[in-house]
């Protein structure tokens, strides 16, 4: 098993190494290198770049991704029942269903506590407390641009 | 001997020397995967040009080889000789480290891929579990690009990807427990395995949850690849390219190489875990077959990539039909639609494989029905309470979320 993992290991490095290949050594042969301040400016269109890419802007899915957590753990825990589940039939499988039944249950009241509470929207109120949403259009028509 | 017994032979034997099974492992990785990798990569770069020429009424590339097929090779010579550009105040480090996560990621994949009963280089028992962890390497791959460019069109693609990170991770990482359960182990060789016989052995249709469970993976495939409709972080029309404007030469088509690689990765664990993998479908030609282990390996390959091929055909076909949805609908789909489908199957298709067990011809002594009837029943009636009640509290709790966002709007 350890040869497996260690197989696995050497893929990892000769994907390294191919990209090694290409980017630092057959391009940097076959490529020419000629420096220009202007080739070097960042892509805005044409425009001369305005400041910093680095701003902070709202990211609004900090919800989202909190929610992604916790069930990302709740499948990192699944699998381990997954793969022995049908070992169960000698030792009450009813058990081991209803288990995580109840486990998934309580994911399942977590995420719609979620949906209720309107963390899982993407338009949400803005920082000054008044409500900027906008109403989800009904059925069959469109939304206003 | 024959070949791929010797190659078996020489990866599992624990009596070989380390030389040996070195230059056996070194040599499936340097001659097998890369060169598969490379050249499914331009042919699919070529097909995905000609099947969106021919869905728009055009021919494609015509001039480089019959029918334009070396055209792929063309443009990737010239890539390699173009200029290789790091734009002024970009994170260095991470603009070059940005390519090599996206593609060892999706290379060492192909670790755990199986492309026959003996063609894999490691068949681990965590093998699912594995894909779903190196699957992330290339998001991060991804995001690291658009944070290092120092542009704002790579930031807000880089931006995007990981809200669709968070968004189709959770029904995909439920369609795998839900396929764990029905086949009943995390090897991928072990999943096809269990798909023998019949194709109505296959798992898409063990069970009345499957079927649901294979789209679902199929959507959030199509998310985890940025293929249209979820092309979100390098919305061309929107984004310029999105995380990768400021690449350029090589390391612009290692990106490209490592992406359509992933959309082979991503079809090919389809076939793996809901298509029956290797086996044709019809059981006489399987057994047939099996009496060989050359053949076995030779036809399964066969049948195995030419299936994953037709799904990524698929997926090209849906590229150039779907217009791309906004992110606000993406997160929509996934959480909202996706997530919860997807735990009903999974407790579902828990339910369904405890009272049926497995079909009567795989049925091996541990594989017997988990439940005693009375049980069956009553698991039967908590699963229906559970979701009907269920439905009924969504129902509810999306009206509630409708009158309050409704509310604050005519304040």
């Amino acid at each position: 098993m350890g040869f497996q993992y260690a197989n696995v290991l050497f893929g990892l490095l000769f994907g390294v190494a191919f990209v090694i290949l290409n980017v630092a050594v057959l391009s940097r042969i076959l490529a020419p290198r000629i420096k220009d301040p202007a080739k070097e400016t960042t892509y805005e269109c044409g425009e001369p770049a305005v400041g910093s890419a680095w701003v902070r802007f709202d990211m609004r899915f900090y919800t989202v991704a909190l929610v992604f957590l916790i069930f990302e753990v709740e499948v990192a825990f699944l699998f381990p029942w997954a793969a022995v589940f049908h070992h169960f039939s000698k030792i009450g499988g009813l058990f081991a269903f209803l288990e995580v039944f109840v486990f998934v249950a309580i994911l399942g009241v977590g995420l719609v506590y979620c949906w209720a509470k309107g963390d899982l929207e993407w338009v949400k109120s803005t920082s000054s407390g008044e409500a900027a949403v906008v109403p989800p259009a009904p059925r069959g028509e469109l939304r206003a641009p | 001997m024959e070949f791929f017994t010797f190659v078996g032979w020489l990866l599992d034997n624990p009596d070989a020397g380390f030389l040996p099974k070195f230059i056996g492992v070194a040599a499936a990785w340097a001659v097998g995967i890369t060169v598969f990798v490379s050249v499914a990569a331009l042919f699919f770069v070529w097909l995905e040009r000609k099947v969106s020429a021919h869905i728009q009424c055009r021919l494609g590339p015509m001039e480089v080889g019959p029918h334009g097929v070396l055209q792929t090779l063309a443009d990737g010579l010239k890539l390699l000789a173009k200029e290789d550009i790091i734009p002024e105040g970009a994170d260095r480090f991470l603009f070059a480290l940005a390519p090599i996560l996206a593609f060892a990621g999706t290379f060492v994949s192909f670790a755990v891929l199986p492309f026959g009963p003996d063609l894999v280089i490691a068949d681990l028992d965590l093998g699912i579990f594995f894909l779903a962890a190196v699957g992330s390497l290339e998001a991060i791959g991804v995001i690291a690009a658009g944070w290092a460019s120092n542009n704002k069109w790579s930031l807000f693609g880089s931006v995007r990807a990981a809200t669709q990170v968070v968004s189709y991770e959770i029904p995909m990482g439920i369609a795998f427990v839900t396929v764990a359960v029905v086949a009943g182990t995390l090897s991928l060789n072990g999943m096809v395995e269990s798909q023998n016989g019949m194709f109505w052995n296959w798992l898409v249709f063990r069970n009345p949850f499957m079927p649901i469970v294979f789209i679902s993976y199929y959507i959030a495939s199509l998310a985890e690849c940025k293929r249209a409709p979820f092309d979100l972080p390098e919305a061309e029309s929107e984004l310029v390219s999105g995380f990768h404007t400021e690449y350029s030469g090589m390391r612009f088509g290692i990106f490209f190489i490592a992406e359509y690689a992933a959309m082979y990765v991503v079809s090919a664990l389809a076939v793996v875990m809901f298509l029956g993998g290797w086996y044709t479908g019809i059981a006489p030609v399987d057994a047939w077959v099996a009496k060989s282990a050359l053949l076995a390996n030779l036809v399964g390959a066969i049948v195995l990539i030419t299936k994953s091929f037709a799904l990524v055909f698929l997926q090209m076909w849906l590229r150039w039909t779907l217009p791309r949805i906004r992110l606000d609908q993406m997160m929509y789909l996934c959480l909202k639609v996706m997530v919860p489908i997807g735990m009903v199957c999974l407790i579902g298709a828990a339910l369904w494989q405890g009272i049926a067990g497995v079909p009567a011809d795989l049925m091996g002594d541990s594989q017997r029905p988990a439940f005693p009837v009375v049980g069956s029943i009553s698991g039967l009636v908590c699963f229906l309470v559970a979701t009907v009640g269920g439905w009924i509290w969504v129902r509810g709790a999306i009206r509630g979320t409708k009158s309050y966002q409704l509310a604050n709007y005519k304040s």
